[in-house]
């Protein structure tokens, strides 16, 4: 399963090509919107390399999560905004973001170097059902909480865009 | 004996079929349908548009742009917020999306393990299930209010 040969070659530079030509998309885009739909390929790259690392099931999450979810979420944000009308203009935060875009960039490109990856010949990648027996065996506490804290997401949401009116209705109740 | 039971109610249960363990077929062998789709989506959309574009005839005025050409004119701006309840049901879309995600590997494997497994997800459903009751009693899931 090693990135040998044409079709992973190919699939590799192609999946670049789509993931940072709509990354540019997403910054150089005037509407906001526009920009989300670039953001949406990116993310479908993204799981494409995913699939190229051989990890479905990532690949899956990032797809159901990320293109389905995540981007609903981003598009309701903007719409809810009022001032996002005025598209996406030039802003004064331009320099500092290109700096801080440089020192991230900085960093990661060290730590990728410094770090000593191991190389593996026979490499057999976890199927969605070794998670699943992982999940279910090993981690099933971790997997219990993680309902009760999804649950607490969805009560703070609830909580979060109560009205005025509401909110005096549980002051005096 | 189990499998054989669940592989004739549920034929896609049984003999799991990983065609990148057959020999002389990759990992990615299996994904060339994926790629062979998407050209083919690609090329069907292209077309679409691209004979629209040279096929049908466009004409160049301003009444085009109106909403209802026979019509009152709009008046304001395009632009209107949207009310915070959309942003709710989003965050809804999400936790129960992601619950998802964690059902699909209990999914594929809860077969092969005994009984308490599949209760283990009833736990994990019924926790989300009482969030979805708290919001339902909230009023979050109705409208017109």
């Amino acid at each position: 399963m090693a990135l040998e040969g044409f079709g992973p070659a190919f699939a590799f530079w192609l999946l670049s090509a789509i993931t940072l030509i709509s990354a540019g998309g997403v910054m150089m885009a005037r509407n906001l919107l526009h920009a989300v739909l670039f953001l949406i390929v990116t993310f479908i790259g993204v799981a494409g390399f995913f699939i190229l690392l051989s990890a479905e099931f990532i690949a899956m999450a990032q797809v159901v999560i990320y293109v389905g979810a995540v981007a609903v979420l981003i598009l309701f944000a903007i719409l809810l905004t009022p001032r996002s009308a005025r598209d996406n203009s030039e802003t004064v935060w331009g320099a500092p973001a290109a700096l801080l875009s440089i020192a991230l960039a900085a960093v990661l490109i060290f730590v990728i170097h410094d770090t000593a990856w191991s190389e593996t010949n026979s490499f057999q990648a976890p199927s969605v059902e070794d998670l699943g027996r992982a999940l279910l065996s090993t981690w099933v506490l971790p997997f219990q909480l993680a309902s009760v804290l999804l649950t607490a997401a969805l009560i703070g949401a609830i909580m979060l865009v109560r009205s005025p009116e509401e909110e005096a209705e549980d002051a005096l109740s | 004996m189990q499998a054989v039971k669940t592989a004739r109610f549920f034929p896609i249960c049984g003999e799991r079929r990983r065609p990148w363990k057959e020999p002389g077929l990759s990992f990615y062998d299996s994904y060339s349908a994926v790629l062979v789709a998407t050209i083919a989506g690609i090329i069907l959309v292209g077309t679409a548009v691209i004979a629209a574009k040279l096929l049908a005839p466009f004409g160049r005025e301003r009444g085009k742009d109106v909403s209802y050409e026979c019509g009152m004119l709009p008046i304001g701006s395009n632009w209107s917020q949207v009310h915070v309840r959309y942003y709710l049901l989003a965050i809804l879309f999400l936790i129960f999306d992601v619950e998802t995600v964690f059902i699909f590997p209990w999914a594929v494997t809860f077969i092969d393990f005994p009984k308490y497994v599949f209760y283990e997800m009833l736990v994990f459903i019924g926790v989300l299930g009482l969030g979805l009751a708290y919001a339902w009693r909230r009023g979050v899931l109705e409208w017109g209010r």
